[in-house]
């Protein structure tokens, strides 16, 4: 009879965990959500031979009512993650590293992109490969760390935008 | 009497002097341009590729050819310019079968021969790493080709800021034009194509 009690205690328990392991999965919507934080699809670019660096891209929406910055991230096969802002100015392309990060302010949208802000990996350890996906940490100032994949498209991609994934935000983990 | 006619005589002939003047200017604009003109892009230089052969100004003559300023820790604008004029070239077919584009690393220090080689030949055989020795042989083809090349400090070391547009000679020698990455495929294509017929 306790038995039957402890078997009919765990199916319970199994149902009511179950949403909480489908909702965690960022298999239907590449998003992730940190505090008041949504990071949308981090992404970046298979690499050309001998390549040591790539640029990471995403969509980063701060919900909350206070100002939080990406000060960093790490990737786990790049050596070291930076924030990097590029331009071009008139024909010549110039980048810099944002030393003190990059602000996403409340009810803000930040997208980095190919031809602007992106993380910058370096030292990459190897290849970043088309299909694959890189696991890695994002790091803010108030929100803290998140744990991410980054998903490797081809090497022309310029943003990720017909991949499937969810946009709407209406999905959320 | 005779001040006044002396100062409209004066007069008249200040006006003739600017008329000849400016007309002459107006109609002679070839002269002033002479000095400027697009043909100053290019000229004499002496470069190791990444196989080691030297390349000249002289060894490329007879053919048009490609240049682009580069590196290799440049995580977007070299890819995606590389992966562009590769698109490009197989789009334009067998004229451009034995046309190479010649990247130019702004890095010497890092971007070795073998690395360059590897780096290139993901793209397409016929890009072709150029390695200056020193910072005078790239200097010197920066100063040729009007490019710009800047070491910035980051905190893990340093990056280039550079000229990103692709030069494209023809088989003088003779800056053609440029390729840019803002121009849509047809545009580029169209470019390389014209580029390829030019005698």
């Amino acid at each position: 009879m306790s038995r039957l009690l402890a078997h009919l205690r765990s199916f319970a328990l199994s149902l009511a965990i179950l949403p909480l392991v489908f909702a965690a999965s960022p298999l239907s919507a590449h998003d992730y959500k940190l505090g008041d934080l949504k990071i949308d699809h981090p992404w970046s670019r298979a690499t050309p031979g001998g390549a040591r660096v790539a640029g990471g891209f995403m969509k980063i929406t701060n919900n909350g009512r206070e100002s939080d910055r990406l000060i960093g991230g790490t990737l786990v096969t790049a050596g070291i993650v930076e924030i990097h802002e590029m331009a071009m100015e008139g024909n010549v392309m110039k980048m810099r590293a944002l030393a003190q990060g990059l602000e996403i302010k409340p009810g803000q949208t930040v997208e980095l992109r190919p031809g602007g802000l992106h993380v910058m990996f370096l030292d990459l350890q190897s290849p970043l490969k088309e299909g694959e996906r890189v696991k890695g940490t994002l790091v803010f100032q108030r929100a803290g760390t998140i744990e991410v994949e980054f998903k490797i498209e081809a090497r022309g991609a310029s943003g990720g935008h017909d991949h499937g994934h969810n946009h709407s935000g209406g999905h959320k983990p | 009497m005779n001040a006044l006619k002396i100062v409209r005589l004066t007069a008249w002939a200040a006006i003739g002097i600017i008329t000849v003047a400016l007309l002459y200017v107006l109609l002679n604009p070839v002269d002033r341009e002479q000095g400027t003109g697009v043909a100053s892009i290019g000229g004499p230089f002496r470069l190791a590729d990444h196989n080691g052969q030297i390349v000249t100004d002289a060894s490329l003559r007879g053919k048009p050819y490609a240049l682009f300023f580069g590196f290799t820790h440049c995580p977007d604008v070299c890819p995606t310019s590389m992966l562009e004029i590769t698109n490009d070239l197989n789009a334009v077919g067998n004229a451009a079968k034995d046309f190479r584009v010649y990247f130019v690393t702004v890095d010497p220090a890092r971007d070795t021969t073998a690395l360059l080689k590897e780096y290139t030949g993901s793209f397409d055989s016929r890009i072709i790493g150029l390695v200056p020795k020193d910072e005078a042989e790239l200097a010197n083809m920066a100063r040729l080709y009007r490019a710009i090349y800047r070491k910035v400090d980051t905190p893990s070391g340093y990056t280039m800021d550079h000229t990103a547009s692709i030069y494209l000679m023809d088989a003088q020698g003779q800056f053609f034009g440029t390729l840019d990455s803002k121009e849509t495929p047809g545009v580029r294509q169209a470019k390389l194509k014209r580029l390829l017929e030019r005698r």
